[in-house]
């Protein structure tokens, strides 16, 4: 019977185990958005191109938004499945957040461009309202402008299948139907 | 081309990795000598090839071979040479390498130092040793590939290493932990190839006991110095955050010390047997354990490393085979009985036992506290955080104790101890315990405080007894003349208790008595704090190497007036990385204080965000930490770890 007691240790591993199987499936850093659910914040300002636009121009189909910088390492480690998912039809803005036109211009020259437009936002208001907390951040919103989801953190094909896709087909397949 | 070359001795050093593990093992089961024998050649030669491996990397890093993804992402043409070297194990994947050099320089060490290990024994560690490494070199070439160029786009600068990573604390700091970490797999393997032998006896323990007490004097040192470094470094006077990766190094160390305490009772004792081969996988395991926390991003941590799911799955995978496999061998072979307890309550094994079940509660506490987060949001239940009130509430009775049992341990016998010749020991040290305990806040502070009389108190108790302890011994060996044949492994024992002590009490006092101050000053503005004068004094453009900074000069003067420190602290402004600022603070340490200044924002018309400490008793915490490594290297010089044919013939 004593040799029972021996397996005690190991039993304990294996709950621990488990409890970290099931950990690497969730995100310590992941913190509800405020806004989903609601609309995006009004706002109008200047894009790359030197064009107007304001929250309404987003409207129509879903969309993807997602805040970059050139000062953010992991934004130019997404930047090529931003140019991927461009390719696949996906549209998307970008808000290039607290960052110097000039140098945004010129990285976009530099790695492609796979932005429907580009909202500036030298000063963060717009990503103040958002709610954003560092870039890369990435929204999903429908054809009325209401965010769905928000994604911390560079979007690669993992976060793509698991996180975004299945929201974003509903949205599609929805915005089709009506 | 250097670069392909150390892929490939890496590719090379798995192969021979995987012969490591096989060909012993194959060698023991069936009988054949030579093949037990291979172990040793196998083992250096998997060394020697992370060893090129190594060196070729580190080579890329000097000569700014920007075509290595990794050397571009870490590292900089103006990065001093020495932090360019040390660049090499800033990130995941060099970090995992030196992790590598360390776990294969340690199977090696075991391959040549072991000489005296009867070949069978020393076939089954290295088998074991071989095994571990196995996952390493797979998790290394599979996940966190270090050699990976990024052809054609080359690029012409690199993005530098972290600044905060910029200094010496760091280029020493994840070394020895790792050393610490790694060599507690020594322990581990002696303990498997034990169980696996069917032979758990106190040759086994005699054996481990001193790569036991290396690792943990590395792991005793790494955790010093990561303390020292967060110190000085994060510009805001802390020294231990609880954070989930500081945790996963103390574990280890908890776990280590209760092992290496209860290998003496298993080696002059014969006790405790099942109970120190679980120790030694438990606390390789915790190791593991921290290995993966660190590297999954499963928790929020400071130390953010670039942490990527897959290779906590690998990780993950590799922890359950290693623990899992290890505790599954446990339970099918660790002897049932540790034989007759033959012990009083009044003895040595006692006291033994009581440090180990509070070290191994205190394990627990911190295990539960780091794990609490994810336990909570696997449930579901919503995000908490667990913070320093819950871990000082559990730690504050727990070292109390063991503070109290370290006092009596080394002044009791084997077996059994009379109980009068205790009293008459402890006579001294409770008396005098007691009086500094009332004592010593009113003559440091004026005034009472419950939490500085226990810290006093038990400080005082544990130096008292250890007195008590040697003049117990020079009196059984006939006096003053003996002093010189105590031997090492008891002055060993006595340094690192005098170091718990300095740590314990630094920790106390430094929580108790530290005074901090934020205020906005511009140049010529003064602020008291306790019994010291701050005066700003102005600040200065200067450049380093690979940064710009502006420098505030400040004096410190005493009550009298007399001008005790002129300090210089720093806001560092890094070339390659925009608006990244580094606060680099200005200390004037000293045993009984340091001062501390640290710059933070500037707020306009010249003046600026400063933040004064007032730390007593803050260097205490490292100065243990450093007399508990030194220590643990004091016992390895003693007698019985010499070579046979070194040693004189006695008697």
């Amino acid at each position: 019977m004593s040799r029972l007691r021996l397996f005690i240790p190991l039993l304990v591993f294996i709950a621990l185990a488990l409890l970290f199987w099931r950990g690497l499936s969730l995100d310590p850093n992941y913190m509800p958005s405020a806004l989903e659910n609601r609309p995006l914040p009004a706002f109008t300002a200047a894009t790359l191109d030197g064009a107007s636009i304001s929250d309404t121009d987003l409207r129509g189909a879903p969309a993807l938004v997602n805040v970059w910088a050139t000062w953010c390492p992991s934004c130019a480690a997404e930047h090529a499945y931003l140019n991927e998912l461009a390719r696949r039809g996906v549209r998307i803005y970008g808000i290039n957040y607290k960052d110097d036109p000039a140098a945004a211009r010129r990285w976009i020259a530099e790695k492609g461009n796979p932005y429907v437009a580009n909202i500036l936002d030298p000063s963060g208001h717009l990503g103040l309202d958002l709610g954003v907390t560092g870039a890369p951040e990435t929204y999903l919103i429908d054809a009325a402008g209401v965010v769905h989801l928000r994604h911390q953190g560079p979007v690669d094909e993992r976060v793509w299948q698991r996180v975004l896709q299945p929201a974003f087909s509903t949205l599609e397949n929805g915005a089709s139907g009506r | 081309m250097i670069v392909e070359l150390g892929h490939f001795a890496l590719i090379l050093a798995f192969g021979l990795a995987l012969a490591q593990a096989a060909l012993p093992m194959a060698g023991v089961l069936r009988g054949v000598r030579a093949w037990s024998g291979a172990a040793v050649p196998l083992a250096c030669g998997q060394f020697l090839f992370v060893l090129v491996s190594f060196a070729c990397l580190a080579h890329a890093f000097l000569t700014d071979d920007f075509s290595v993804r990794l050397v571009a992402t870490n590292s900089n043409t103006l990065l001093p040479a020495w932090y360019k070297f040390s660049a090499l194990w800033g990130n995941h994947e060099g970090s995992m390498l030196l992790w590598l050099t360390i776990l294969a320089g340690w199977s090696s060490a075991v391959a040549l130092i072991g000489k005296d290990l009867p070949i069978e024994m020393r076939a089954r560690v290295l088998s074991v040793m071989g095994m571990i490494a196995v996952g390493f070199h797979l998790f290394v070439l599979l996940t966190s590939n270090p050699f990976l160029r990024s052809f054609p786009n080359v690029p012409e600068e690199g993005r530098d290493l972290n600044p905060l990573l910029q200094d010496i604390g760091l280029v020493m700091h994840p070394p020895m932990l790792y050393l610490g970490y790694v060599g507690f797999s020594v322990a581990f393997s002696f303990a498997l190839a034990a169980l696996w032998s069917g032979r758990l006896d106190t040759a086994w323990a005699r054996w481990s006991r001193p790569w036991t007490t290396a690792a943990w004097l590395f792991l005793s040192v790494g955790i010093t110095l990561g303390s020292w470094w967060a110190y000085y470094e994060l510009g805001w006077g802390g020294w231990w955050f609880w954070d989930p990766v500081e945790n996963a190094s103390f574990m280890p160390w908890l776990a280590g010390t209760a092992l290496l305490h209860s290998l003496a009772v298993t080696e002059k004792r014969g006790l405790f047997r099942s109970w120190a081969v679980l120790l030694a996988i438990m606390t390789f395991s915790l190791s593991l354990l921290g290995t993966f926390l660190v590297r999954s991003g499963i928790l929020t941590s400071v130390h953010a490393f670039a942490t990527d799911p897959e290779r906590g799955s690998f990780v993950l995978a590799f922890l359950g085979v290693v623990v899992g496999g290890s505790l599954t061998l446990y339970a099918l072979r660790a002897p049932q009985s540790s034989g007759p307890a033959g012990y009083s309550l009044l003895s040595r094994e006692a006291a033994l036992l009581a440090n180990n079940v509070l070290l191994v509660v205190a394990m627990a506490t911190v295990l539960l506290g780091t794990l609490a987060p994810l336990v909570v949001s696997a449930m579901d239940l919503g995000r908490i955080s667990v913070g320093p009130p819950y871990f000082n509430l559990m730690f504050v009775p727990l070292m109390s104790l063991l503070a109290v049992a370290m006092g009596v341990g080394p002044l009791m016998r084997w077996r059994d101890s009379s109980g009068a010749s205790l009293r008459a020991m402890l006579a001294v040290p409770a008396a005098s315990c007691l009086v500094i305990a009332i004592a010593f806040p009113f003559t440091y502070a004026g005034h009472w405080h419950a939490g500085a009389a226990l810290t006093a108190g038990l400080t005082a108790w544990l130096a008292a007894t250890l007195v008590a302890g040697l003049r117990q011994r020079l009196r059984e060996r006939g006096g003053l003349r003996a002093l010189p044949m105590l031997g090492f492994a008891y002055w060993g024992m006595v340094v690192a208790h005098v170091g718990f002590a300095f740590s314990m009490a630094g920790a106390g006092l430094t929580s108790i008595y530290s005074d901090e101050r934020d205020v906005r000053m511009s140049a010529g503005d003064s602020v008291t704090l306790g019994a010291y004068e701050f005066s700003f004094l102005r600040t200065r453009h200067v450049d380093g190497p690979n940064y710009s900074a502006e420098r505030g000069e400040f004096t410190v003067k005493n009550v009298s007036g007399e001008r005790v420190r002129h300090l210089k602290a720093e806001k560092r402004d890094y070339h390659s990385q925009m608006g990244n600022v580094m606060t680099e603070a200005g200390i004037a340490p000293g045993f009984l204080r340091d001062l501390y200044v640290s710059l933070g924002e500037p707020i306009g018309d010249g003046s600026w965000a400063v933040r004064v400490h007032h730390k007593p008793f803050v260097r205490w915490l490292w100065i243990g930490g450093v007399l508990m490594g030194a220590g643990g290297a004091l016992t390895l010089f003693d007698r019985r770890y010499r070579r046979p044919s070194a040693q004189q013939p006695v008697r």
